[in-house]
């Protein structure tokens, strides 16, 4: 064949315009379609806007549970704190490990400022700086712990409730890094040593080596019609309250339209499901 | 056929090695099944006691998902009597060793189930 220098040069210049036309032709109609799919999209969003709001887990919850603690009661008595926290960990036998870097804490006492540290105060009030007040797990109403659980083993049931099952957590502490409250803990050693044979609560199960642990919000108390320990421990004080935020009849609504309470850095956008009137 | 006599041998060494458990283990009682406890309060359970020991796993696994993750607490009623889905609430009330009646097989089968890791055993 002849190759000639003009021939060469005629048909790269056909081929290169024919590529850059087949390009742009395909870019158009692939642009297009995208941006109809983008559409769609947003469309959706836009719609579930409101459901994100109310509901953000990734199970429709009949229920939420949730729960009021009233500061104030546990300011009156200073011994409260302490039997709450007792009942808990009875209950749902959580080692008491010495070492501060390993304990395991489902519920706590702690000052104002480490639970609302989003709110610093430069001239904070006298009761405040004295006073604890108990934490425990949010039970966010869009919980960043279920978001980002590669297996799973942290979930939200039925009732709002986010609760562990701890067949399935691999321990990758994925939760302790996203809940931004500091709820959870690890058992980096196997509990049992800690725990007291006599006194263990023979009715729940403890925990292994190697998986995350927090509040459940005593699913399985309420399960059966009780309230929570801790509720239950704080007797007929009312200190904390517990019940179902989408019942608008329940003590708790009613408790919550009555009192201003906070919540836990609602910023996050994580919707809390424990309230406090501080 | 080439080298038969040193081909036929390595072939009855190499079937004499790989029978070894076969033999070595001839006339004992390695084989024989584990003599289990059975439980004095009750004569039934969920399941013949066939299916118990070939599906209990399974069962217990079933029964876990349900219990743990849909929150279905409903009981398992076999003949008028109601078995709530627990191992450590339910199985364990009628077979109150777990020396003398889980581990035997566990260990005769060589599994190491992570059951005991959190469930409480009965004082034994």
């Amino acid at each position: 064949m002849d190759k000639k220098r003009r021939n060469f040069l005629k048909i790269a210049g056909i081929s290169t315009l024919a590529g850059l036309g087949a390009t742009t032709g395909l870019g158009r109609l692939v642009g297009g379609a995208q941006s109809a799919v983008a559409a769609t999209e947003e469309a959706a969003t836009a719609e579930q806007g409101n459901a994100v709001k109310q509901n953000a887990g990734d199970t429709p919850c009949v229920n939420r549970y949730g729960m009021l603690i009233d500061v104030r009661k546990f300011r009156e008595d200073l011994s409260l704190g302490e039997r709450v926290v007792q009942a808990c960990h009875q209950e749902h036998n959580v080692p008491n490990i010495p070492v501060k870097k390993d304990e395991i804490k489902w519920i706590w006492m702690t000052h104002y400022e480490n639970a609302f540290p989003e709110q610093p105060h430069l001239y904070l009030d006298q009761t405040n700086v004295e006073f604890q007040l108990p934490i425990l797990c949010n039970h966010c109403d869009n919980p960043p712990c279920v978001r980002v659980c590669p297996t799973k083993a942290t979930f939200r049931d039925a009732n709002g409730v986010v609760i562990m099952d701890f067949h399935r957590c691999i321990g990758c502490r994925f939760c302790m890094a996203a809940c931004p409250y500091g709820s959870r803990s690890f058992n980096w050693s196997d509990p049992r040593p800690f725990l007291d044979d006599a006194t263990m609560n023979k009715d729940f199960p403890t925990r292994t080596r190697g998986v995350v642990e927090k509040c459940n919000f005593c699913t399985e108390r309420t399960r059966v019609g009780l309230q929570p320990a801790c509720v239950e421990a704080c007797g007929d004080t009312k200190a904390i309250v517990f019940g179902n935020l989408n019942d608008p009849d329940s003590e708790i609504r009613q408790m919550l339209k009555q009192h201003h309470t906070v919540q836990r850095n609602p910023s996050l956008g994580t919707f809390p499901s424990v309230f406090y009137i501080v | 056929m080439y080298n038969g006599g040193k081909i036929i041998t390595g072939l009855v060494i190499f079937v004499l090695l790989v029978t070894i458990p076969v033999w070595y283990n001839r006339g004992t009682t390695a084989r024989s099944a584990p003599e289990l406890v059975m439980p004095t309060n009750a004569k039934s359970c969920v399941l013949p006691a066939e299916e118990m020991r070939a599906k209990h796993m399974q069962l217990l696994n079933v029964w876990r998902d349900e219990v743990v993750r849909t929150g279905d607490t409903t009981s398992i009623v076999v003949e008028g009597k109601a078995y709530p889905k627990s191992l450590q609430l339910n199985c364990m009330e009628c077979h109150t060793s777990k020396v003398n009646f889980c581990d035997k097989c566990h260990d005769y089968s060589s599994v190491t189930p992570y059951c005991w890791d959190c469930h409480i055993a009965p004082v034994e």
